[in-house]
């Protein structure tokens, strides 16, 4: 439903840019659905619109969890371009012959300890996150973001017990923000983004670095807008949107 | 005398509406993996969240005969504005989406929260997280099917049977358990009902409220959300149970049913 909601106000935000004022001379207008992970939703809108500018290709989102995507390309849901936030669910829609020519990662992202602003329980690390006493909140294994905290968890040997399993990372978030939760597993990105809870960075030793490819899919009807689109996400200027917010380039 | 013949666009609607019912139905159960359907029943996951699912929701169920009969009597006792008013606070639950309700009770229940917070410093208790968090999400969304029906049934009652036995010398109390409540039976029953069933399917306040730990929170349609993502199997054979179940007890209590509302 959250979901729902979200992809709901990216279209609306999409829509509400409009037309530009397209010239004569410019490109004809053409339209392109991207399929991304819930987390680029911050850094693909900016991308949409820079898109817009300069191609003049009106671009629709369906932001949600990568393992619903997944889901949804492999039930025949018509898109152009995928971004995963994770290579294994990309790897699933390659192996299903659905994408064109190859995917290429565009972006990592690594995971942070969200706490409450000005960190009032003095968490420093992975470790912390054993204290008894302590409400802490991950995302389910079923999540690419709840399956690498749980690695970087064993990689710090500490053992958690988690108050919920969020059946998404912005539920981690949401949890954390609202005081509920004394501290979370989520992405960098999602810090920055979010504003309302503060990171505390995990040594690179204990983290896992996430990659996020991306494909053009085999069943566009635009291949030249779904190529443009790819291409401004590996451009200088797209991993430029991407460091803004919270990710590492490649 | 002859009844008039239903025009056939009535019954093709009734058909399609039908149609709208039955095909996903038809989905769930064609598609299920019967043969795994009984190893997936002795999974712990499954029965742990049947057995949280079950208990969550009669708990629910019995907070809101404690509770919702009351309302209903003062609701069926008000008039006007009052009234008005007071109907409206009771039905917000159906009308708002249960993720905002979660919000909702996080805001007021919830370790910042207006009661949470008062809860949380006096006696360290913390709600959220906690089967007591799924219970009061449940209660708070199925309730007001219970009021409704019981506020419908108390305004059709016959007030002279009660009238009689206080005539006959009977104080509030004995009338109140001999007569009103026998007379509520069929609204109260049908009302249980409707909100038994709320409970049990209750989704989004309760994740958002109560979040989600198996033995603790992770109710069926919780567990059926996130078997959807890893084990599609497993979550048709869980929907399938719950299917079962809903429908077994819709189909017992049918006549009732139809005959209280």
């Amino acid at each position: 439903m959250i979901k729902t909601a979200v992809t709901l106000g990216a279209m609306i935000v999409v829509a509400a840019c409009g037309p530009t004022a397209a010239t004569s001379t410019g490109p004809a207008r053409t339209t392109l659905t991207v399929f991304a992970a819930a987390s680029l939703q911050p850094a693909f809108d900016k991308i949409g619109q820079k898109l817009q500018g300069a191609n003049n290709i009106v671009t629709t989102f369906s932001y949600a969890g990568t393992q619903t995507l997944t889901t949804q390309l492999t039930q025949g849901a018509p898109g152009d371009v995928f971004a995963s936030a994770d290579v294994a669910h990309m790897t699933t829609i390659e192996s299903g012959g659905l994408i064109r020519g190859q995917s290429a990662v565009f972006a990592h992202n690594r995971l942070e300890i969200a706490v409450a602003k000005g960190n009032p329980k003095g968490i420093h690390t992975l470790a912390d996150l054993g204290r008894s006493g302590l409400v802490v909140v991950l995302a389910d294994p079923s999540v690419p973001a709840g399956k690498y905290a749980q690695q970087a968890l064993a990689k710090a040997k500490v053992t958690v017990h988690p108050a919920s399993l969020e059946q998404q990372v912005t539920g981690v978030l949401s949890k954390v923000a609202l005081g509920e939760a004394d501290a979370g597993i989520v992405y960098v990105s999602d810090i920055v983004t979010s504003g309302q809870v503060d990171g505390v960075a995990i040594p690179d030793a204990q983290n896992v670095i996430a990659d996020y490819p991306i494909a053009v899919l085999k069943g566009t009807q635009n291949v030249t807008g779904a190529t443009a689109f790819v291409d401004l996400v590996l451009s200088t200027e797209g991993q430029t949107i991407l460091r803004a917010a919270g990710f590492e380039g490649v | 005398m002859r009844r008039a013949k239903t025009p056939a666009a009535i019954g093709l609607l009734a058909a399609l509406g039908l149609l709208l019912f039955l095909l996903p139905l038809a989905g769930l159960i064609i598609r299920a993996p019967w043969n795994q359907a009984l190893g997936e029943l002795a999974d712990p996951t499954t029965t742990t969240a049947l057995g949280l699912s079950i208990f969550s929701s009669l708990t629910a169920t019995g907070i809101a005969l404690v509770l919702g009969i009351p309302l209903a009597m003062i609701l069926a006792r008000t008039r006007g504005t009052l009234r008005n008013v007071l109907r409206a606070l009771t039905t917000l639950p159906m009308v708002l989406p249960p993720v905002v309700g979660g919000v909702a009770l996080l805001l007021a229940f919830g370790r910042r929260g207006l009661v949470g917070s008062l809860l949380y410093q006096a006696f360290g208790i913390q709600i959220p997280f906690t089967t007591a968090a799924a219970v009061m999400a449940e209660t708070f969304v199925a309730m007001p099917f219970l009021v409704i029906a019981v506020e419908a049934g108390l305004r059709s009652l016959d007030h002279r049977y009660e009238e009689a036995a206080r005539s006959l010398g009977a104080g509030y109390w004995r009338v109140f358990t001999r007569v009103t409540l026998p007379l509520l039976r069929p609204a109260i029953f049908s009302g249980a009902v409707l909100c038994w069933a709320r409970a049990l399917g209750e989704f989004g306040a309760t994740i958002t409220f109560a979040g989600n730990f198996p033995g603790r929170t992770q109710t069926v349609p919780i567990a059926v959300y996130l078997a959807l993502e890893t084990k599609p199997d497993a979550a048709i054979t869980l929907s399938l149970i719950l299917l079962v179940v809903s429908v077994a007890i819709l189909v017992g209590m049918r006549d009732r049913w139809l005959g209280a509302l």
